[in-house]
């Protein structure tokens, strides 16, 4: 396959802002009403509490799952595959 | 025994090495039945240990340029991974962290937030593109980049100060559990942890760190879980507790108006030692509460993001594919023990603070209390204190103190754990702090050993004497943080975090912008790297040390000096860069090589 480095540049730049937007929900976003997220009950837990102390860390983890699988979908769409066991 | 190359080995032999160590547990709780004293037991845990990491250490000596500075790029992402999370979590991560929380409740879970989601910046803007430059160190990519001497000894000199602040403050926390255990003065338990942490780099550089790293971190995530899910499973909270915690979290709740938490407030002081006054998950309610909490989950991030000692695992696996593999890999692993350590503050609080169980403590007599071996024990070494205020006779909630530090080393004695708990969990603290000890030493002297040495003092340099000056220096900066821990100066928290503020003013922009802005160039990098830097460190000394601190802009205290410093960097970045020339067009194409994942390193690789 030949190898397009602009289409690939651009779309691995489309995909890190998207990971960033996600990132940014969960880093910041959601902790700014912690307060207010507290007041809500979830699986037992006060719901800010919880996204402080286990939602987030969890939500980055799924967050690189995604972001590197799509990765590496785009390397291999735009001709630079790398070889499995290198 | 095995056939092949080491790295075709991996699995069977961590496994066998994984094997032997829950047969070492099983061993020590025999002996414990047997009648073998605890001290005996603490100090088998922590000698049988450091003596597998200085196995492997030597094993793995080197003379290779390659094998010593980025273990011969051979290293798959999973090892990678958990040598990172081992380089990661330190002593204060094991050890101070769920303490932190006990005492600070929810402000401090910021530290969580960040400590984790600084791994998605280290995933979508920098370790694939490092991996894919080929360079040996971070200045290494800072020199290369943007070209010259003067941006790569700028580069040197903030991962020093950085990484020296940090590994004073692991160097601190072997000394503190080798003094436990061994039953040393900490000024001792500071040189032995020392020479444990040299037995496992000196040799074979980076090379050996990884190997070790790999055991440590099964060392560490077993002593952290075991004590959690025991806990949780003799509490009644399920088998699971990061799921089902939710009910002890209510119920310190209803305990906390019970004892009035946050009313009560202690009218004795020791040194070092707090009483409860932090309702525990109640979040702040102003605006002000709620950029606390956000600015530090950011220093911490960018700090992460900025950190060469993390940095430069990445720089250890075979492929740019394999890097981003191994980042994630190693987040997984860290959360594993971060999304742990709520569970566990939350556990020990409870076990202190609930009268129906055995263990509850506030409310009984104080006369009973004080005959407790576990408060016994810890207040004879002065990191507990009870006093009966009021005269009354009963432990109020502010007549307890204890130092944050110790909640996690103590939790198997409070919780009636049997012994062999205990000396797991100082064998896993040994673990984390060791292991974090070693990258940081190993990130310094190899910046000074490769950066200063080899490429500003004398390229001419030949293999064999660029790998002693390496270790030579590996020795003196090592002899010279445990000469600073030994003083005592600071906590093992307050020294973690300003590793972070120092690595994110200096170093943050330049490497993200170094990738992500082709136009970046020489003089903005060396502006972005000095004023962010100098601001963040005068910031600090404002605000800390001069004679009449000032007041912190908008609560940006000594926790997070880094918002202040990483701003002026990217302000003198951008600006001194537009103002003056762009990079050369082998600069340019450099930067567009970076961004392809395969093809040639930028670097070529050396034998």
């Amino acid at each position: 396959m030949p190898q397009d480095r602009q289409n690939h540049w651009q779309r691995t730049r489309s995909l890190t802002l998207i990971t960033l937007v996600v990132w940014f929900f969960f880093a910041f976003f959601v902790h700014w009403f912690g307060a207010e997220l507290n007041s809500v009950s979830f699986i037992g837990f006060p719901l800010g509490f919880y996204l402080a102390a286990q939602g987030s860390p969890l939500a980055f983890v799924l967050i690189l799952l995604f972001s590197t699988r799509r990765q590496e979908a785009i390397d291999a769409e735009c001709g630079f595959d790398q070889e499995e066991d290198a | 025994m095995l056939k092949g190359r080491f790295v075709d080995n991996l699995a069977k032999v961590y496994g066998l090495y994984t094997g032997g160590f829950i047969i070492f547990i099983g061993l020590m709780a025999i002996l414990e039945q047997a009648g073998a004293s605890s001290d005996a037991i603490g100090i088998l845990f922590v000698i049988f240990t450091i003596a597998i990491y200085a196995t492997i250490g030597w094993l793995s000596r080197t003379m290779q340029v390659s094998a010593y500075y980025v273990a011969g790029r051979q290293v798959p992402a999973l090892y990678n991974g958990m040598a990172t999370a081992a380089d990661w979590m330190s002593g204060a991560s094991f050890v101070a962290m769920a303490g932190g929380i006990y005492f600070g409740g929810y402000g401090y879970l910021a530290f969580i937030v960040g400590w984790t989601g600084g791994y998605v910046l280290v995933n979508s803007l920098l370790a694939p593109y490092l991996r894919k430059f080929g360079c040996y160190t971070v200045p290494d990519f800072i020199g290369t980049r943007y070209g010259g001497n003067a941006a790569r000894f700028f580069a040197v000199v903030v991962l020093v100060v950085a990484s020296f602040t940090y590994v004073t403050a692991q160097i601190n926390a072997t000394g503190t559990i080798a003094a436990r255990a061994l039953q040393v003065p900490f000024e001792l338990g500071v040189w032995f942890g020392l020479l444990g942490i040299l037995l496992c780099s000196m040799l074979g550089g980076m090379r050996a760190v990884t190997w070790t790293q790999v055991a440590q971190y099964i060392v560490l995530i077993v002593a952290y879980l075991v004590p959690v899910f025991w806990m949780s499973t003799s509490q009644g909270f399920g088998i699971f507790p990061q799921l089902s915690y939710g009910g002890a979290v209510d119920r310190i709740t209803e305990l906390e108006a019970i004892n009035q938490v946050g009313i009560l407030t202690p009218t004795e002081s020791f040194a070092g030692l707090g009483a409860l006054t932090v309702p525990h998950a109640a979040a702040p309610e102003t605006a002000i509460g709620s950029w606390k909490f956000v600015t530090l989950a950011f220093v911490m991030m960018a700090g992460t993001a900025s950190l060469p000692h993390i940095l430069m695992r990445y720089f250890t696996t075979p492929s740019v594919r394999d890097a981003r593999r191994s980042v994630v890999w190693s987040l997984f692993f860290i959360f594993l023990l971060y999304f742990t350590a709520p569970a566990l503050a939350t556990f020990t609080k409870l076990q202190i603070m609930d009268p129906n169980l055995a263990t509850g403590i506030i409310g009984k007599a104080i006369a009973d209390v004080q005959a407790l071996e576990w408060i016994q024990k810890w207040s004879n070494v002065g990191f507990l204190a009870i006093a009966d205020s009021n005269g009354d006779g009963l432990l109020q909630i502010n007549e307890f103190f204890m130092r944050g530090d110790i909640v996690v080393l103590a939790t198997p004695e409070i919780a009636g754990l049997p012994y062999v708990i205990s000396g797991l969990v100082a064998a896993g603290g040994m673990a984390a702090a060791m292991s974090t000890a070693d990258g940081l030493l190993l990130a310094i002297a190899n910046a000074l050993s490769h950066d200063l040495y080899y490429k500003i003092i004398d390229p001419q340099a030949d293999t064999r004497t660029r790998l002693i000056v390496a270790r030579i220096l590996l020795v003196i900066i090592g002899a010279g943080g445990a000469l600073v821990a030994s003083l005592k100066l600071t906590g093992i928290l307050g020294a973690v975090a300003w590793a972070f503020s120092f690595a994110c003013s200096g170093l943050f922009f330049p490497l993200v912008l170094g990738i992500w802005w082709k136009r970046a160039n020489r003089q903005g990098a060396i502006a972005g790297m000095v004023c962010g830097f100098l601001a963040g460190t005068i910031y600090l000394y404002l605000i800390r040390f001069a004679a009449t601190p000032m007041e912190p802009w908008l609560g940006i205290d000594h926790l997070r000096f880094g918002m202040v410093g990483m701003i002026v960097s990217l302000i003198a970045m951008v600006v001194v860069t537009l103002a003056t020339e762009e990079p050369s067009a082998e600069i340019q194409a450099m930067v567009d090589e970076v961004r392809v994942p395969t093809g040639e390193t930028i670097l070529k690789e050396e034998a």
